[in-house]
């Protein structure tokens, strides 16, 4: 380790990061697997993963047997790859955008802030809290689908890895527009009003449990701009027969469009992120969250 | 001075049409405790928060640890310890693990002069906690609460610690304790230290200088002693004699009782009282509030006025 004088940085690099930003992503990493730790030592968080994943694997296991109109393709097998996309969003969106609103209210990002690059930290772990995030519900809804509901994976390994691959992409085309929202919001009723129902919103204009082509052409315009469409569009195209796309808009795969439109959400999203998560850091201080917390007892109160 | 750790000139705040700080001027010497008194809304949380590079000032010129705080480079924050105040944050964590990871950061800011991050174990013992170490945070009690506060602001091992009303909710032992820690910050690892409190007697206790903020100015500068002597000079002679109590406020209290003694015989329970550091306080609080017109509240309070 460099040694150094305060106040000067150490010089070392490791790859294109200064080495005291790789040491606090590092930091961050941990912070996001001792959150996720603790989260599934935590029963309401337990009741959480549960909850939405045990009913919309009940709603698969009611359906099991039920085909899509005109083909020969079942429920579960179109429904699943877009309720994972929907878990995707939903997690991916909402999960740092609570998390930021909440986490500076409790006076956590104070904290982080008060560290050496601790900022940077927090935003670290709040990627790998949220990517681990996805597993219990992939536990809940994959799982039992491939095993016991006779989803197949059509594409075999190719399928497998561009479901990673869609996860992941996924993640950073939602994670930036969640901690967006995350910070622009002051209560955590705004990430409800300005987070929860637009995505909401995105889910039935998406094609989950209804294909697209079945929705009124507008309402296949406007899924076709979100990327909840397109993940559950990926999806589709790795676990389902190639036929099934006549149940896509346009009667075709469309994988490029689908890694373009995911691409420029992901790139709005990283431009503006890191301004907005400085913007708001600069404005946090002891007063600042003691100030809120009086209002939020007020609120409550 | 030579060894200038925080300084500002003509520091001023301004929110809206309102002046917080109308041109505040400290300087900080390395290895000192500066405790900045003053009454609520005084502007001592928006000083204190200036320095610490958490809030933007309006105008003047800013030096902590080398640099302007509003413009510092994350490395800056890695020898500066805040002592924040408890809230609800980390709350389903552990102790330990929270001082491990909030420490990690300050690792590549070691030096052999100044390990940092601080030993996990060391510091719990230091602040008190090391029953705690597996505890959740949710189950702490305020006291604890608060000592693991002051332990993740010193974690990092800081030159400069800020310490805003650190001991709000202390139980007199815990008091105590913490001005232990204090003290052996100082003189062991030569921290400096700047702290704000509503408490005189702690300012008294820690501080090798007291500065007074009223009215958005820094209205004394001075040792807790050289305070008390500087504003009220006078003290306070108190005798009875033959059942009546007398008080006299005397310039050279020596030679006034000197003569009183000598020609009274009857003199019973004498009593001379140094104008105090609340008495220099109060005193001065009040003339800022009242503009200059010391007033029946000086006499009772401050003794020394006539």
């Amino acid at each position: 380790m460099t040694t150094t004088t305060s106040g000067t940085a150490p010089s070392r690099s490791v790859g294109r990061l200064p080495a005291p930003v790789a040491h606090a992503v590092r930091v961050g990493a941990r912070r996001g697997v001792t959150e996720f730790r603790i989260s599934l030592r935590n029963p309401e968080d337990l009741m959480f993963y549960l909850g939405w994943g045990g009913g919309v694997l009940l709603y698969l296991v009611l359906n099991r047997d039920a085909l899509v109109e005109g083909t020969s393709i079942t429920v579960p097998a179109l429904a699943m790859p877009g309720l994972l996309a929907a878990m995707l969003v939903f997690g991916g969106v909402l999960g740092p955008a609570f998390a930021l609103v909440l986490e500076r209210e409790d006076g956590t990002l104070l904290r982080a802030k008060a560290a050496p690059h601790g900022m940077t930290g927090y935003v670290s772990g709040q990627v790998v809290l949220q990517a681990l995030g996805m597993l219990p519900m992939l536990a809940v809804i994959l799982l039992p689908s491939v095993l016991f509901l006779g989803v197949d994976m059509h594409r075999g390994l190719v399928g497998w890895l561009a479901l990673t691959a869609t996860l992941a992409l996924g993640l950073v085309a939602t994670l930036p527009i969640g901690m967006v929202i995350g910070s622009v919001a002051r209560k955590p009723n705004q990430v409800s009003t300005w987070g929860m129902l637009p995505v909401l919103a995105m889910g039935a204009v998406s094609g989950i449990f209804v294909p697209l082509t079945q929705l009124a052409t507008w309402m296949q315009v406007v899924g076709q701009v979100f990327p909840m469409y397109w993940l559950g569009h990926v999806m589709r195209w790795a676990f389902l027969p190639e036929e099934a796309s006549v149940l896509e808009p346009g009667g075709e795969w469309r994988i490029l469009e689908a890694v373009g439109v995911l691409g420029l959400w992901t790139a709005v999203g990283l431009l503006l992120a890191p301004r907005v998560l400085r913007r708001m850091a600069r404005r946090e201080s002891g007063s600042a969250v003691e100030a809120r917390k009086q209002e939020r007892m007020q609120r409550i109160g | 001075m030579d060894d200038e750790v925080v300084s500002a000139r003509g520091l001023r705040m301004r929110y809206g049409t309102k002046d917080v700080l109308e041109g505040v001027d400290l300087s900080v010497g390395r290895g000192e405790v500066v405790a900045l008194l003053g009454p609520n809304g005084a502007g001592k949380t928006t000083t204190i928060e200036i320095l610490e590079g958490f809030r933007d000032r309006s105008a003047g010129e800013v030096t902590v640890l080398g640099h302007d705080p509003a413009s510092a480079p994350e490395s800056w924050r890695a020898g500066i310890g805040i002592v924040l105040q408890s809230w609800r944050d980390h709350r389903r964590w552990r102790v330990r693990d929270l001082l491990v990871h909030l420490g990690d950061y300050y690792r590549p800011y070691g030096t052999p002069g100044r390990p940092r991050p601080r030993d996990v174990d060391e510091l719990l013992a230091t602040v008190g906690l090391d029953d705690s170490a597996d505890q959740l945070l949710m189950r702490l009690s305020g006291g604890q609460r608060r000592r693991l506060d002051v332990a993740i602001g010193i974690v990092g091992r800081p030159e400069l610690l800020f310490l805003d009303e650190p001991t709000a909710g202390f139980d007199p032992e815990a008091r105590r304790d913490f001005h232990d820690v204090v003290h052996s910050l100082v003189d062991l690892e030569d921290t400096t230290v700047v702290l704000t409190t509503h408490d005189l007697s702690e300012a008294e206790k820690l501080a090798d200088r007291i500065l007074i903020l009223a009215g958005g100015r820094i209205v004394a500068d001075g040792s807790p002693d050289a305070l008390a002597r500087q504003v009220a000079g006078r003290a306070e002679v108190r005798w009875s004699r033959g059942g009546e109590r007398f008080v006299h406020a005397a310039d050279d209290a020596t030679a006034f009782v000197r003569e009183l003694l000598q020609h009274d015989d009857e003199v019973t329970d004498l009593e001379v009282r140094r104008a105090s550091l609340e008495d220099t306080y109060v005193r001065l609080v009040h003339q800022h509030e009242q503009g200059h017109e010391p007033s029946t509240q000086d006499e009772r309070v401050g003794g020394a006025v006539r």
